[in-house]
């Protein structure tokens, strides 16, 4: 007999150690993988945190040590740098603030690691994320919310499809935390808790303009300016500011003053009161659905524009290869570069990547 | 499921009769060679035998015979021993591109320590061509150190016509002998060699005991300091397990190396022809003649090295691809790249090295999953069009 092969994508962590522990129970043949995204020496080498440091390869090799599984280290650096870091320093330099660990679970964890499974025989992925898939009759699927919202990583998973969804498995996706650590324990299993999507884990010291310049993009000064144009001080250059910012600007005014929007074609940094951060709607480019089509030409949903973003109720609008997103209420912050992912209740329709957005403008 | 073994240029199955020579020294022959008492006695004869049977089977006299701990430390010994010689900071030393990370690491360090060090290229073979050491010596040369077989591609350097060179140009020279050991015949009298690298667990000893040959009159610094065994070259209490382990191993190559060597070679040459009949788009990295008699590496075309290997090992074949990086997952060989091979290829490598212990059984399994496995994935490759591919 023949048992059915999954690959089990492994951190060292509570959550992806219990994925694999439960698909073994259904009777899998687990095979445990981490991705070499990159060259980490070249990074702190004790750094906490991020992904995949090489301290939580070994965790993970340890783990899969006690499951009695195979576990491979694959390369997968070519494709990091190609489909990850050289978009997050073009995004940057453009002004915007990229999200690379959409990108990373988008192509990596999944577009990558299911071709590996494909090259080892595997039918599928599995990973340790709080999501939960729901398979239709017609084979179809959907994806939705964790039960546990405080612990819900849908977000990042907006741009899976329902053809790649029905080869991903969330084994511990609807559990609650403290189930899937007591079922660790109950196994012996490590009882880490590794961090996502805290620090950029291939950005060195935690600089990311230090980073950016060793890739060649330049730091030049420029204007601060009012929303009307006026100067109102000099910044150190535009790759250290994000929109919503407010400490570090060096900037003295009667209101505390915040980052607006970036032009970076210009050099220049807009900064604004509080209610000048607030947006009432906001251009959505490279939209996907996880059905593959929107779920009309126009249609209400609420949109999430960062993790952990509570959601604000919306109407959409599909115009060409864009969506046109308007808030009921306007939001803090909607910043260029991060993800703008629309739910209906909790399941996810799709989303994609915020262009610009609208500052009210009174 | 069958398990296939073909990884022996990485380390080697201890020899059963090994196994049994290092009995006593688990247990009752505890003692400390430095002793003077009878527990040290008799395990300081049996260091000394095995110092013995090591000379023996090099041609070289047992004082020139000092144990490490390792090949890599023998290297470090090596390198660093004629580096940190009163007079000699800062000067040069020639090496190739393609040695093992334990001469390339370093010599790295040494460079960050002032010192100049130039790596010669090799030819698109793997070969480093004797013309290029010449060239590479200057006023300031301390050190040649070239090695003898490559661990990648098995390739064999003319280290005598390499160290005729350093000897007239009166530079010492250094060979890493870690691969070619039990392969090929090293002379130690008639090779113009001062420094030898060689290890036991790759000739069927046990792990953590390497050594180093130091011709007599040979100036050397130490790199452990301690106490003064091994004469003062290196210090700490001796790995008498691996050490007894070592000699014996040595001592059975004397008997049987020829004859083992010639049945490794018949298994190798008809595992190579059996893959090259069968599967197309094959690339051999290395010299065809002048290599180990027990080493094949190859490139298999629109395949990654990575997928092959790790469903080779799901198969139960034990093979590898050149170089892991800390993490263990695969890059391409800088072995190969150094050849000048593409880099796609490069990627795309897989080094298989057979030893004692193989059958012709393994063979023909080996090549029956090899050849499953390529199809497989060349079917999932969107590179790979038969046809064509036939009609190149």
């Amino acid at each position: 007999m023949t048992r059915k092969r999954i690959l089990a994508a492994m951190s060292g962590g509570v959550d992806s150690s219990v994925a694999a522990l439960l698909l073994q129970r259904e009777g899998w043949e687990v095979i445990g993988v981490s991705m070499d995204l990159y060259d980490y020496s070249k990074v702190t080498r004790d750094r906490e945190g991020t992904c995949c440091s090489l301290d939580d390869l070994y965790d993970a090799r340890r783990v899969c040590d006690t499951l009695g599984i195979p576990y491979y280290v694959l390369n997968l650096r070519d494709e990091f740098r190609r489909e990850v870091i050289d978009p997050f320093v073009q995004q940057y330099a453009a002004g915007r603030t990229p999200n690379p660990c959409v990108l990373c679970n988008e192509h990596l964890k999944f577009r990558a690691l299911l071709r590996k499974a494909d090259e080892l025989g595997a039918e599928g992925v599995a990973t340790g994320h709080y999501a939960v898939i729901r398979r239709d009759s017609d084979g179809r699927c959907r994806l939705f919310a964790a039960p546990d919202a405080s612990k819900d990583q849908s977000y990042f998973l907006f741009s899976l499809d329902s053809p790649r969804l029905s080869r991903i498995r969330f084994p511990v996706g609807a559990m609650e935390k403290a189930d899937v650590r007591k079922i660790a324990s109950g196994a012996g299993l490590p009882l880490y808790e590794k961090k996502e999507s805290q620090d950029i884990c291939f950005v060195t010291d935690d600089s990311y303009s230090r980073f950016l310049e060793t890739r060649g993009i330049r730091e030049d000064r420029g204007r601060f300016v009012d929303r009307h144009g006026n100067t109102l001080g000099n910044h150190k250059g535009v790759l250290h500011y994000t929109v919503g910012q407010r400490k570090g600007l060096g900037i003295a005014a009667k209101e505390p003053l915040y980052v607006v929007a970036i032009d970076a074609e210009r050099n220049e940094i807009v900064l604004g009161t509080d209610n000048d951060t607030f947006s009432e709607d906001a251009t959505v480019a490279s939209p996907t659905f996880v059905s593959g089509f929107p779920p009309g030409k126009e249609f209400r949903s609420t949109a999430k524009v960062r993790y952990r973003h509570p959601g604000a109720p919306c109407v959409v609008r599909v115009e060409g290869d864009r969506l046109a997103v308007r808030f009921d209420a306007p939001q803090r912050s909607v910043t260029p570069g991060q993800a703008l992912v629309l739910y209906e209740g909790g399941e996810v329709l799709g989303g994609g990547w915020i262009e610009c957005a609208g500052t009210s403008r009174s | 499921m069958r398990k296939v073994y073909l990884d022996h240029n990485a380390t080697t199955p201890v020899h059963p009769e090994v196994a049994v020579a290092v009995q006593p020294f688990l247990s009752e022959l505890f003692g400390n060679p430095s002793s003077i008492h009878w527990a040290g006695r008799d395990v300081r004869k049996a260091v000394e035998d095995a110092r013995a049977q090591i000379a023996a089977f090099y041609g070289c006299r047992p004082l020139e015979v000092v144990f490490t701990g390792s090949g890599t430390e023998a290297d470090n010994l090596a390198v660093k021993g004629v580096a940190y010689l009163p007079g000699n900071s800062g000067k040069h030393i020639v090496t190739s591109q393609v040695e093992h990370p334990a001469i390339m690491n370093t010599c790295r360090f040494l460079e960050a320590h002032g010192f100049r060090v130039t790596y010669v290229p090799v030819n698109r073979q793997g070969i480093v061509e004797p013309g290029t050491v010449r060239d590479a010596i200057g006023k300031d040369t301390i050190l040649v150190s070239i090695m003898a077989a490559n661990n990648e591609t098995g390739c064999l350097m003319p280290i005598g016509e390499i160290g005729r060179i350093a000897r007239e140009a009166g530079v010492l020279m250094h060979t890493d002998a870690v691969q070619a050991t039990g392969k090929v015949p090293l002379p130690w009298e008639t090779l113009p060699v001062d420094l030898l690298s060689f290890s036991g667990h790759k000739v069927n000893g046990i792990k953590g005991a390497g050594g180093l040959l130091i011709r007599k009159g040979t100036e050397l610094a130490a790199v452990l300091h301690g106490g003064h065994q091994e004469r003062g070259r290196r210090a700490g209490t001796e790995n008498v397990v691996g050490i007894v382990a070592m000699g014996k191993a040595f001592c059975l190559m004397r008997e049987h190396m020829d004859a083992e060597v010639a049945g490794v070679r018949r298994l190798r040459d008809a595992f190579e022809r059996a893959l090259f009949g069968r599967i197309p788009e094959l690339v051999l990295n290395g010299h065809p003649t002048e290599r180990l008699p027990n080493t094949v590496n190859l490139s298999f075309r629109y395949v990654e090295g990575e997928a092959l290997l790790l469903n080779l090992d799901m198969l139960g074949i034990a093979c590898s691809s050149g170089s892991a990086c800390s993490s263990g997952s695969l890059e391409a060989s800088p072995i190969l790249l150094a050849m000048g091979a593409d880099p796609t290829d490069a990627q795309g490598a897989l080094r298989f090295s057979l030893g004692r212990g193989n059958s012709d059984e393994d063979i023909e399994y080996a090549v029956d999953a090899i050849e499953q496995v390529v199809n497989k994935l060349r079917a999932m490759s969107p590179l790979y069009h038969p046809r064509e591919a036939r009609a190149k």
